[in-house]
C-alpha cells in the first residue's frame, strides 16, 4: 500500500529525513517510535504534501501511485488521512461544514454523486456517539475552543466519517487522559480492516497497550533503525532511546 | 506541488470583475465642471421647488468654503473635481416610463446580466419572495417594481425626484434633518448636486410587507453619482432594505460620494444592509470608484432601532463610516461590516455610536479582510453623552490578512461622559492561516474551495444579519473576490 525508498527531505534548509525505508501492507497497523527530534512529524507531513517539507531524494508510492506529486487534497482524495497533532482552530466553520465539504470531495474525485444530507447527518451522528462527542459539538466551529483532548477525539472523529485506506495519526495519544485515550484506541481497533492500514506515530508506549500494532519502528537522526513487534514498543519503554541512539 | 505563499497570492490577485461591462446607451450628459449654473441645471431639468434650490446652493456655498477630509488612512492623487459630470441620463429615461414596458429593453437588459431581472421578477410575484426594487442608473431612476402592492400597505417607495414631487412636505421636512447639508465636505458636495436616490416611508404601525432594495449602478464615463436615500420609519413601522452598487471596468477612477438618512420614530425599525461591489480597479490600482459615503441613521424616537449591515467588496477607495445617533431612550444602533480589500484596494471604515439617550445600547462587528497589497482601517467612535444613562456598547473588530503585503489597522475612540456607561471592545488580527488551508486540503478540499470557507466562516457573524436570500448572494460575492486558477 504504501512504500517508501531512501526518503530524504529538509524542513527551512535543514535535514530531517535522511534515507529512510518503510513498507506499509493493507491491513497492517505500524507504530513509529522515536525520541523528540527524530524526524517523526516531519515523516507524517511530508506524506501528506505539507508546504514547506522538500523532499530532496527517495520516492513515495501509495497504491502504486507517486504519492509526491499530488497536492495534498489529492492525496485525501486517494485514501490517505492525517491525524493532527496539533489540531486547526477554523472559527465560524463548523464541524458538519468541513466534514460534508470534504466527504464530498473525495465522492466527487471518485465519481460518486454528493452524499444526501440526511444520510450524511445520520453518518455523522453515529460516529460521533462511538467518539463520545456531543451531537451539538459538531455544530460547533471546526476545534473552536475545543480542550485538547476534545481536539485529538474530533480527529479520529473525522477519520471515522472518511474512511480513509491509510490513516497517518500523529501524536493523537499525546496530552490524553485515560479514558480519552480508550475511546481513541477504541475508533482506531474499530476502523482497523484487512482492506485497510495505519501508521501510529507516538512517543509513549501508552498507546499501544490499547492498539496492537503488528510492526514496531524506532526512527532517530532520520532514519529508522530498528524495527520489531510490539515487544520492541515494551523493551522502549524501559530503556528509553539512548540505548539505540549510541549504536 | 506543495503550495507556496506565492499561489495563495495569485489566487488573491485574481479576482474576476463580473459586473465589469458597458451599456453602450445614448445618454445625456452634462459638461463636467461644478458651478452655482450646474446646480441650477440640474434643479430645472427636475423640476424641483425653490426650498430644494435653496438647499443645494447653500449646501455648495458651504462646500465652497470646505476642506477635503485628510485623516483617512487613504492615499489618493488630488480629485479634480472640474473634471466631473456631474448628471447623466439615459435619453430614453427623458420622460420617466410609466411602467416597465416603456423602459429601454437595453437597461431591462443591463440589469439582466447583472442579475436583476426586473420584468421576470413582477411576473415571479407571488412564487418567489418578492423582493420591490427601485434601480438608479448613473444620475436618474429607471424602474420601481412593487409600487401598487406597497402604496396599499401605505408603505411609500419611489425614486427621490419623485418625492420632491409626489410628497414634497415629507422631504422637505426629513432632507438634510439627519445628515445637515455642511456635515462634511462629501456630505456638502452631495447635498449641492444629488441626482436620484430611493425615497422610503413606511406609516405608523406598518411592518413593510417586502424587502426593498435599489440597485445602484454608474455607467457612463467620467460621471460621478451622488445619490440621496431617505428612509422613515414611523411610530411601530419596520423596514428591511437593501442597496447593491456596480460600475463599469474603466482606467480612470469614478467618484460616488451618497448622503443616506434614516429616521426611526417611537418602537420603529430599520433594517439597512448594503452589498456594495463598486469596480475596485485593477492589480495596478488603476481605475475603480472613490465611495466617499455619508451614512447615518437617526433613533430618534424610543426603544427604537436601527441597523446596518455592510458588505463591502468594491471600490478602489472607500471612505464609509454608517452611525446612529441613539437619541429615544432605550434605544438600539447596530453595525456589521464585512470589508474586503484585494490588489491596490483601500478602505476607511467604520462606525459611529452616539448614546444621547437613556439606557441605549450599540452593538459592533466589524471584519476586515486584507490580501494582495490591500489596505484596510477601523475607523469607529462610541461616544456617550452626560444624558446616557446606563448606555452600553459592545464593539469586536476582527482583521484576516491574506499573505505578507496587506495591512490592517485599527483606530478605535471613545468619549464617555457619563460614569454609568459600559463599553468593552475586542480586536484580533489573524492571517490566514497556511496551516487552515493545509488542514482542509489534507482533508481533500481544494485551496479555492477551502479560502472561501474560512473567509466565509470568519465573516458568518455578519452575514447572518443580511436577508436570506442576500446573505446567500454576499457568500457567492466573497468567494469571486477571492477567486482565482489554483497553481
Amino acid at each position: 500500500m504504501l512504500e517508501i525508498r531512501n526518503l530524504h527531505a529538509t524542513v527551512a534548509g535543514k535535514d530531517i529525513l535522511k534515507g529512510l525505508d518503510l513498507t506499509v501492507r493493507a491491513g497492517e497497523v505500524h507504530a513509529i517510535m522515536g525520541p523528540n527530534g527524530s524526524g517523526k512529524s516531519t515523516l507524517a507531513h511530508v506524506l501528506a504534501g505539507r508546504e514547506g517539507y522538500a523532499v530532496t531524494q527517495g520516492t513515495v508510492r501509495f497504491e502504486g501511485k507517486n504519492l509526491l506529486e499530488l497536492p495534498p487534497e489529492a492525496r485525501a482524495c486517494e485514501g490517505l488521512f492525517l491525524g493532527f497533532q496539533y489540531p486547526v482552530e477554523i472559527p465560524g466553520v463548523s464541524n458538519l461544514t468541513l466534514l460534508k465539504a470534504a466527504l464530498n470531495a473525495q465522492r466527487k474525485h471518485r465519481g460518486a454523486p454528493e452524499i444526501d444530507a440526511t444520510d450524511f447527518l445520520v453518518w455523522v451522528r453515529e460516529c460521533a456517539r462511538v467518539m463520545g462527542i456531543d451531537p451539538k459539538m459538531l455544530s460547533r466551529g471546526v476545534n473552536e475552543g475545543f480542550s485538547g483532548g476534545e481536539k485529538k477525539r474530533n480527529e479520529i472523529l473525522q477519520m471515522l466519517v472518511l474512511q480513509p485506506r491509510l490513516a497517518i495519526l500523529d501524536e493523537t495519544d499525546s496530552g490524553l487522559d485515560i479514558d480519552a485515550l480508550k475511546v481513541v484506541a477504541e475508533g482506531i481497533n474499530r476502523l482497523r480492516a484487512p482492506q485497510r492500514a495505519f501508521v501510529l506515530v507516538t512517543h509513549y508506549q501508552r498507546l499501544l497497550d490499547y492498539v496492537q500494532p503488528d510492526f514496531v519502528h524506532v526512527l532517530a537522526g532520520g532514519r529508522i533503525v530498528k524495527s520489531g513487534g510490539p515487544e520492541l514498543a515494551r523493551e522502549l519503554e524501559e530503556k528509553g532511546y539512548g540505548w539505540l541512539e549510541a549504536a | 506541488m506543495a503550495t507556496q505563499p506565492e499561489d495563495l497570492r495569485e489566487l488573491m490577485r485574481r479576482r474576476e470583475y463580473r459586473a465589469g461591462f458597458v451599456t453602450a446607451i445614448e445618454s445625456e450628459t452634462v459638461p463636467p465642471g461644478l458651478s452655482e449654473d450646474v446646480i441650477r441645471l440640474i434643479s430645472a431639468n427636475k423640476r424641483e421647488p425653490q426650498w430644494l434650490l435653496d438647499f443645494r446652493l447653500k449646501a455648495y456655498r458651504r462646500w465652497l468654503t470646505m476642506e477635503e477630509p485628510k485623516w483617512a488612512h487613504v492615499h489618493y492623487p488630488p480629485i479634480d473635481f472640474q473634471a466631473i459630470s456631474y448628471f447623466s441620463r439615459p435619453k430614453s429615461l427623458a420622460q420617466r416610463p410609466k411602467s416597465l414596458d416603456e423602459v429601454d429593453p437595453k437597461l431591462l437588459e443591463t440589469y439582466q446580466k447583472l442579475g436583476i431581472p426586473l420584468k421576470e421578477q413582477e411576473m415571479l410575484a407571488g412564487v418567489a419572495s418578492p423582493v420591490a426594487v427601485d434601480v438608479v442608473f448613473d444620475s436618474v431612476s429607471v424602474a420601481t417594481t412593487f409600487k401598487q402592492k406597497l402604496a396599499e400597505a401605505g408603505v411609500i417607495f419611489c425614486p427621490i425626484s419623485e418625492a420632491v414631487q409626489e410628497y414634497p412636505e415629507l422631504v422637505k421636512k426629513y432632507l438634510g434633518s439627519v445628515v445637515p447639508f455642511g456635515d462634511n465636505f462629501y456630505a456638502a458636495l452631495n447635498s449641492a448636486v444629488f441626482t436620484d436616490g430611493s425615497f422610503v416611508y413606511v406609516p405608523k404601525g406598518v411592518r413593510c410587507p417586502m424587502e426593498l432594495s435599489t440597485y445602484f449602478r454608474i455607467n457612463e464615463r467620467n460621471t460621478g453619482q451622488f445619490e440621496r436615500t431617505l428612509i422613515i420609519a414611523e411610530d411601530g413601522a419596520y423596514v428591511s432594505y437593501l442597496e447593491g452598487c456596480t460600475a463599469p471596468q474603466r482606467d480612470e477612477n469614478q467618484l460616488h460620494a451618497a448622503v443616506v438618512e434614516l429616521v426611526a420614530l417611537d418602537d420603529a425599525q430599520i433594517k439597512y444592509s448594503t452589498v456594495q461591489n463598486w469596480y475596485p480597479g485593477d492589480e495596478q490600482g488603476r481605475g475603480g470608484i472613490y465611495n466617499f459615503v455619508t451614512k447615518r441613521g437617526d433613533c430618534r424616537g424610543k426603544r427604537s432601532r436601527i441597523s446596518w449591515t455592510q458588505v463591502e467588496t468594491g471600490s478602489a477607495i472607500t471612505w464609509k463610516y454608517p452611525s446612529c445617533i441613539l437619541r429615544g431612550d432605550d434605544s438600539v444602533g447596530e453595525f456589521y461590516s464585512v470589508a474586503v480589500t484585494n490588489n491596490r484596494q483601500q478602505a476607511d471604515t467604520g462606525t459611529k455610536m452616539i448614546h444621547v439617550g437613556k439606557n441605549t445600547r450599540s452593538t459592533i462587528v466589524s471584519k476586515g479582510i486584507s490580501a494582495g497589497y490591500g489596505q484596510q482601517s477601523y475607523r469607529g467612535l462610541v461616544r456617550v453623552l452626560e444624558t446616557a444613562e446606563n448606555a452600553r456598547n459592545h464593539t469586536r473588530c476582527d482583521s484576516l490578512l491574506i499573505g505578507d503585503r496587506c495591512g490592517a489597522h485599527t483606530f478605535p475612540y471613545t468619549e464617555v461622559r457619563n460614569p454609568t456607561a459600559r463599553l468593552e471592545h475586542e480586536a484580533t488580527t489573524s492571517k490566514i492561516a497556511e496551516d487552515q488551508l493545509y488542514y482542509c486540503r489534507a482533508r481533500g478540499i481544494s485551496e479555492e474551495e477551502a479560502v472561501s470557507m474560512i473567509v466565509n466562516g470568519f465573516c458568518k457573524e455578519v452575514f447572518k444579519e443580511l436577508p436570506m436570500e442576500f446573505a446567500v448572494e454576499a457568500g457567492k460575492l466573497l468567494a469571486v473576490s477571492l477567486e482565482g486558477a489554483v497553481g
